[in-house]
């Protein structure tokens, strides 16, 4: 439950020093592309604010998107800024279960009507589908979540199931899997998508949402654009390799020991738009592309959909070589049909030919 | 309809129909040609056919001084932008990996960064033969509703494989459907336009040496 603590209390509290605290602001400042000259006023902003209430809602989901956050490279200042906010509900992380665990939610609920921000992962059987296909607490989701956005100030998506439908909604979507924003219309939603989501992605909107007090600016798919503006292609170090035509044919070719493009592994880089070539993974340890796998896309709509994870992106799915045979093979044979016919009509009319005289000609003008 | 589902669309079953209609209606064409063959030369042969056939689907790349002189804006623009077309279609690495699923075949591409200039200057040429068309007035007399249609299916997909590349369209997936799309409509006009001379050129100069080469001169 939100106390009266502010964050700056709270912070020190836990041992962070000051220090810490401003390079978090000023990285925090640099991932949202902020002049460095915000990072004080981040920093300002984040010490006064009050733990925002935080209700986690956990839907048709894996726990990867909870694992990715709290399992994060700890013990790091990001962990304590979510060990400040008051998550109130969450019922992989929380103590109470059952009863006890709705009516925290509940009172959460009650006491900070209006501005308590709603985290989601997972998707939901739609309204249409059968809502068996996941409850809690006897609560069909579809309900769950929207009886808990009535009184949210935002609504945060985080992962792709939540976001884009993900794993859940993939072909042909036995559960009638739906995404968050597909269901709430009359509240912010952002979208944090991955599979799972960066962990300071996460901790960087709930810091502008304390900062600000605004929501942050979002690209066509209402992500965030801070961390979703550039694409993995853009931004990967293996760039030049892709550039200059030299790439890995195999997992374990020459090429790719050379660290060379994957893009010829199936990398989906080209089309994804996240920040892990930037933030990188593990307390920016590596990444998927740093370790030697192409990108999965796992941040992009419908990505288990989208081709085979080891196809190259401009590869056309189905087996168009199959369709090129047939179809010549059929058009071969009809044009030599053709042309035979032709010239056998062509032949026919001159043996029938009928000679016509000059005078016969002039009869008839 | 998402962006991904439309990239999906095209990369799958509009791709295998647009290939289909192309592969089907191209070999119409031309085996139809082949088959229908030439009226019958009863004169004695003076020369070989074939060597100087193939010779000739080569040489006419080469404009006669004449032509040159006479059309020297179409010689250069029209062989740069051909040019241009044909490297940016054979030798940007995505492409060889498509030809590579479709037809199990490759070879070695250019650098991104050469691709890219070759196709900006490409797509200038594109315009600026188009610029020539409308004001030169007797191409313009000449030009007909299908030459601005073909030039149309021409320019699009350059057009959109240049904003895919750079990004300019967003979601990613819309650019590159984008791009396929035009491609693919492209590939199902080609059989049935003037595009065919993309194929049918080389038929035409192939007879047109050949016929000399019978006649013991050279062409």
């Amino acid at each position: 439950m939100a106390t009266s603590k502010t964050l700056g209390e709270s912070l020190r509290q836990h041992g962070v020093s000051r220090r810490g605290f401003l390079k978090f602001c000023a990285a925090t400042a640099s991932m949202m592309a902020l002049p460095p000259s915000m990072a004080p006023a981040i920093a300002q902003a984040l010490e006064k604010a009050r733990r925002p209430s935080v209700i986690w809602l956990s839907f048709q989901e894996c726990t990867g998107c909870t694992e990715s956050l709290t399992r994060s490279f700890s013990p790091t200042v990001e962990n304590l800024i979510f060990d400040v906010i008051s998550l109130d509900y969450h019922h992989t992380l929380q103590a109470a279960a059952g009863d006890a665990a709705e009516h925290a939610r509940e009172q959460a609920m009650n006491t900070n009507a209006g501005e308590y921000l709603v985290v989601v992962d997972g998707s939901l059987p739609g309204p249409k589908a059968n809502p068996g296909y996941s409850t809690i607490a006897g609560i069909s989701n579809y309900d769950m979540l929207m009886d808990t956005i009535d009184g949210a100030a935002a609504v945060v998506a985080v992962g792709t199931c939540a976001t884009f439908g993900g794993l859940p909604k993939a072909d042909p979507n036995p559960t009638g899997a739906v995404a968050v924003q597909d269901l709430v219309k009359d509240k912010p939603v952002i979208n944090v998508s991955g599979c799972p989501p960066v962990p300071m992605v996460i901790t960087g909107v709930l810091a502008q949402f304390l900062t600000f007090g605004t929501l942050p600016e979002l690209d066509e798919y209402g992500r965030p654009r801070a961390f979703f503006g550039q694409s993995i292609h853009d931004r990967c170090y293996r760039r030049p390799f892709y550039d200059k035509g030299k790439f890995a044919e195999s997992f374990d070719d020459e090429g790719a020991k050379a660290g060379w493009c994957l893009y010829r592994l199936g990398c989906k880089g080209p089309m994804t738009y996240n920040a892990c070539a930037t933030m990188k993974w593990n307390g920016g340890a590596s990444w998927p592309v740093e370790a030697g796998y192409p990108c999965l896309g796992c941040s992009e709509p419908d990505f288990w959909d989208a081709g085979g994870f080891y196809k190259a992106l401009s590869v056309p799915t189905g087996s168009p070589g199959d369709v090129l045979l047939t179809a010549g093979a059929v058009g071969t044979a009809v044009g030599v049909g053709a042309g035979l016919m032709s010239r056998h009509q062509g032949k026919q009319a001159a043996q029938h030919h009928d000679k016509v005289t000059a005078d016969q000609l002039e009869e008839k003008l | 309809m998402t962006p991904m589902d439309f990239l999906l669309l095209t990369k799958g079953p509009l791709f295998s129909l647009a290939i289909a209609i192309f592969a089907l209606g191209i070999l119409i064409r031309l085996f139809e040609i082949f088959a229908l063959g030439r009226a019958h030369n009863y004169a004695a042969a003076r020369g070989n056919e074939v060597i100087p056939g193939l010779k000739t689907m080569y040489r006419r790349f080469n404009p006669d001084p004449g032509t040159f002189k006479r059309s020297t804006f179409d010689v250069v623009v029209g062989t740069l932008w051909h040019v241009g077309f044909v490297i940016a279609l054979l030798l940007f690495i995505p492409h060889i990996e498509l030809i590579k699923s479709t037809l199990g075949v490759s070879w070695p591409g250019l650098p991104n960064p050469v691709v890219d200039a070759v196709t900006a200057i490409t797509l200038l040429g594109l315009v600026a033969v188009l610029i020539h068309r409308l004001t030169h007035p007797v191409k313009r007399f000449l030009s007909r509703p299908q030459d601005y249609l073909i030039w149309t299916v021409t320019f699009l997909p350059v057009l959109t494989g240049y904003l895919a590349y750079h990004r300019l369209i967003n979601p990613y997936p819309l650019a590159l459907g984008l791009h396929i799309f035009t491609v693919e409509i492209f590939l199902i006009l080609l059989p049935f336009t003037k595009l065919t001379h993309i194929f049918t050129a080389f038929v035409a100069r192939y007879y047109n040496g050949a016929i000399f080469g019978r006649k013991g001169i050279q062409s």
